[in-house]
């Protein structure tokens, strides 16, 4: 028997409760301690951010983790999400066109109910027209094509603001509203019970929610029988084929469902950020995620996580102990060279040495020794 | 003799400057274990491939359980009804042994994905069913207990009779093993005789490629003999066996691959 | 017809250095399969060491045709050493790896050679200096100056060179085999690493070549200047026949043609609502098209699926 402790038959299920209930207390009161502890809003803000990549990541393992298709432009559909929202809760659209601003005098306060469904579906749209030429392409050139979509898109963005301005261009959309739930502003602090939350602390919980439904449906996907024919096409898509497995429609559903958990982001980032530009959405970020992905632990949920809030929390928290450095080295290191420095070298670092990532799949135990093995038909 | 399961009728197929294949005709009869074997080069694979939908045929007639038989994609062909293996396994190596069978069941399985989702009874039933069906398999091809172990770390003859698992899940009338023998010990030969005689004994009709003779002439019903492109024999076996025009194109060539 | 002959010529110069520069992708990937993401980065090494030398040497007086040359030698033996070395400690040994893998590792030595470079000749767009003779020549009613002449020149010498190394010497057959196929090729004494690190540095010779190039052409050099070229020659490369050398140069050369005539045109073609900024597209474009319509490219053979 194997002496793995941490192959799933091994953690009996109360000790898989408790490890869960303790995650799940120790990740609702993170906040609150830390405010307690008065550690500065700055670094709560960090785990907001890190969510939101871990949200991009889950998406993005849908379609290189369980499908396997190498998505390079995986950041417009995030884009998408952003933009939308920015679009349908900001002062932009009713400043620039004057039938908008008749149609809504008070101006476009779309509700957050509604775009994120919104935005997931167009998300959605998007993600099947731009997997659909890449179909019958090969890893390396779908990671080139998906590439020169998200650049397009990108391009795309930075230059809608003629002849009609729906993008604004290299400025962005800026004063786009926060996020409203059940009466209360995100944007703001809230005061209950003689504790004030501030607005930091409530995207926090927002956006652990996202993440931890986002979470439940990777792992309901993943095993389910659409789960499975992702992991057959990746596998050997000739022998899927032959097993009778429609690789087109489970290819397109992988770029669409991965596309949503992008667009959702999006919205959340947007209102988050409280302005949007085509700079957030480089080819930079693009790879970004795929690191997240590929080093986390390709196809593997909690290893994605991992990967994401490394990549993204780590250079946030660099940027807090940059400052001496800067002054070493004549201001060449600065906080944001130091998180590219730190994402290229893991890259190569984590390729060469563990070309699986942090935490991959747990293998399978090997073989029964041949004493115990069965000796097939007619025994 | 009831009307064949698989009727093929002048078959051709042009590569560039070779005819690879020219009138070939072939019937596999229900319930029936049907061999096609020829020296290398006549076109058994081609023509396997043309079943199996890989390759489309410049002329032929194909009828599948009285149907015509016409697969414009590859994925169809499982859907009508028949399964195949590879000469080099194909299996789904990272996934696990019951996984790669569970595969198998998607061409009969119609649970949606936002079933999934939101874990609907339909789903969870489905679920059920498909991993009972799955552990069926494995214990009929003798795999029973290692559900759980990575595909890549099986024995060369555990992959074989993986594969033909997951191709039985499809619930397939017509298995088509292409060398299901290739690369195997005489006691792995003996394991698969039996298996491949279980399936017929299920009902369904196998056709399979071999370089074994012996293999052949011991296992199947009924035989096709093709060389140079051409069907020069097809029956049964023992008239097969004896039909000088076979004898002639072996000649030479050393009998039984292993 | 002078915006024609014009974009003609801006067409044929930049697709002279997209040219140079898709041959090191195609030779690369023609050998061991990999996309060699930081192949861009290459050519930007070679502006900047080029920059830093002829800036070094500014005081000297010495003629600016000499200066370009010798900085020219200092980029190519730079470019050469670093892509050796980059091929020998990370892609080497994620020969055999998943395939993600060396993907994942080229995209991540693109970035650091960025950043190392950003870091090194810090962020700001350095001007490059007017070393030859600048004043335009006029051409059936367009212009064209010294350096443009001197890039289509050059390259065209080089191409011939290169088709006459590799056709003609026995480095040249070596990797023709190697190509087809390593291990037959290893049986008859070739040395596939050998092999695989000349081709690197070849290469890296000729993406530094078009990287002094650029930077003649455009006047500026900066850390960044490499990413997208290097995209477009990728494209270029796979326009022409992925693996194929005179594929290589003939894609370069059509991609520039198109973007030039494209970015002419465009804001006409399109009645003003599409301005040249989209003129990056274009590359883009073309290779969704390619891969869609014609995933061999111009010059290369059908490959079929594995059955």
């Amino acid at each position: 028997m194997s002496q793995d402790l941490l192959s799933p038959g091994r953690l009996t299920d109360t000790r898989r409760l408790s490890v869960f209930l303790a995650s799940a207390a120790g990740l609702l009161v993170l906040p609150l301690l830390m405010q307690m502890l008065g550690v500065g809003e700055a670094w709560i803000r960090i785990l907001d951010v890190a969510l939101l990549y871990i949200l991009l990541a889950l998406g993005l393992n849908i379609v290189v983790g369980f499908a396997g298709l190498l998505d390079l432009g995986y950041i417009a559909f995030y884009a998408v999400g952003a933009y939308l929202f920015a679009l349908l809760a900001s002062p932009h659209l009713a400043a620039n066109f004057p039938a908008i601003a008749a149609a809504f005098p008070d101006g476009l306060h779309t509700p957050v109910w509604l775009v994120i469904p919104l935005g997931a579906g167009l998300a959605a749209m998007m993600g099947v027209l731009l997997g659909a030429p890449t179909l019958k392409l090969r890893g390396d050139y779908l990671a080139i094509v998906t590439l020169g979509f998200g650049e397009i898109i990108r391009v795309f963005l930075n230059n809608l603001d003629a002849p009609v301005n729906v993008t604004n261009g290299p400025m962005g959309i800026t004063q786009i509203e926060p996020i409203r739930l059940f009466g209360v502003s995100l944007g703001e602090p809230w005061h209950i019970g003689g504790f004030t939350l501030p607005s930091v602390t409530l995207y926090y919980y927002f956006f652990l929610a996202v993440v931890v439904v986002a979470v439940v449906v990777s792992q309901r996907l993943q095993d389910s029988r659409l789960g499975r024919a992702w992991m057959a096409v990746r596998e050997d898509e000739i022998a899927a084929k032959a097993m009778g497995l429609n690789t087109r429609n489970i290819k397109l559903l992988a770029f669409g469902l991965g596309a949503t958990f992008g667009g959702v982001s999006g919205v959340l980032f947007a209102s988050f950020q409280g302005f949007v530009s085509p700079e957030s959405f480089s080819l930079h970020e693009s790879i970004m995620v795929v690191a997240m992905v590929v080093l986390g632990g390709l196809g593997h949920i909690p290893g994605v996580i991992l990967g994401a809030f490394l990549l993204a929390a780590l250079p946030e928290v660099l940027r807090h102990v940059a400052g001496p450095l800067q002054a070493m080295t004549d201001g060449r290191l600065d906080a944001a060279i130091l998180r590219q420095l730190l994402v290229a070298s893991a890259m190569v670092l984590i390729m060469l040495w563990r070309p699986t990532g942090l935490w991959p799949a747990p293998a399978s135990r090997k073989q029964v020794p041949p004493t115990a093995q069965t000796t097939g038909a007619g025994s | 003799m009831s009307a064949p399961l698989l009727q093929v009728t002048g078959v051709a197929k042009r590569f560039g400057g070779v005819q690879a294949l020219q009138g070939v005709s072939l019937a596999v009869q229900p319930g029936q274990i049907h061999g096609l074997i020829g020296p290398n080069g006549a076109g058994k694979t081609t023509f396997f491939n043309m079943i199996t939908g890989l390759v489309p045929s410049d002329e032929g007639r194909f009828v599948l359980d009285g149907r015509p038989y016409r697969p414009t994609a590859v994925h169809e062909v499982a859907r009508a009804g028949i399964a195949r293996t590879f000469q080099n396994i194909r299996l789904f190596p990272d996934m696990t042994v019951l996984d790669n069978v569970r595969v198998g069941r998607h061409v009969r399985t119609r649970v949606g994905w936002w079933q999934a989702v939101f874990r609907t009874r339909a789903f969870q039933h489905e679920e059920l069913l498909i991993t009972n069906k799955a552990e069926e398999l494995l214990s009929f091809v003798g795999l029973a207990g290692r559900g759980h172990l990575t595909a890549r770390t099986l024995s060369y003859g555990d992959q074989r009779r993986l594969e033909i698992a997951r191709a039985l899940a499809t619930e397939p009338k017509l298995l088509a093993l292409d060398e299901p023998a290739a690369g195997m010990n005489g006691t792995e030969k003996v394991q698969l005789r039996e298996l491949i005689e279980r399936i017929r004994a299920q009902g369904r009709a196998v056709l399979l490629i071999e370089h074994d003779v012996k293999l052949v002439m011991g296992l199947c019903d009924q035989v096709t003999v093709l060389d140079q492109g051409r069907c020069i024999a097809a029956g049964l076996t023992a008239d097969v066996q004896r039909d000088p025009k076979v004898i002639a194109a072996y000649l030479g060539t050393r009998q039984g691959a292993a | 017809m002078d915006v024609f002959i014009q974009q003609l010529i801006n067409g044929l110069v930049l697709g002279s250095m997209y040219a140079l520069l898709a041959l090191g992708y195609t030779m690369v990937y023609g050998i061991i399969n990999l996309i060699n993401f930081a192949h861009g980065e290459v050519l930007m090494v070679g502006a900047l060491v080029s920059w830093t030398v002829v800036t070094a040497l500014g005081d000297t007086g010495w003629p600016g045709w000499l200066l370009l040359s010798l900085s020219l030698l200092a980029a190519m033996a730079v470019c050469m050493a670093l892509s050796v070395v980059i091929e020998r400690l990370a892609y080497r040994p994620l020969r055999n790896a998943p395939r993600l893998a060396p993907l994942i590792t080229a995209m991540g030595i693109s970035l650091l050679l960025q950043t190392l470079a950003m870091i090194i000749w810090k962020p700001d767009y350095k001007p490059y200096p007017i070393l030859l003779n600048d004043e335009p020549y006029e051409v059936m009613g367009a212009t064209i100056n010294m350096v443009q002449i001197l890039i289509i020149g050059v390259t065209a010498m080089t191409l011939a060179g290169l088709m006459l190394l590799i056709n003609g010497t026995r480095l040249g057959r070596a990797m023709r085999a190697t190509a087809e196929n390593p291990r037959v090729a290893q049986l008859m004494g070739v040395r596939p690493d050998l092999v695989i690190a000349a081709t690197f540095a070849i290469g890296a010779a000729l993406a530094a070549l078009a990287g002094v190039m650029w930077a003649a052409n455009y006047g500026s050099v900066q850390h960044t200047m490499g990413f997208l070229p290097g995209l477009k020659a990728f494209t270029a490369a796979v326009f022409g026949g992925i693996g194929n050398l005179p594929g290589a140069m003939l894609g370069g050369v059509l991609l520039g043609l198109i973007e030039a005539m494209g970015a002419g045109y465009i804001g006409d073609l399109t009645g003003g609502v599409l301005g040249s900024h989209y003129q990056d597209i274009f590359a883009f474009a073309v290779l969704i098209l390619i891969l869609t319509l014609r995933p061999q490219g111009l010059l290369g053979e059908r490959v079929a699926d594995r059955a």
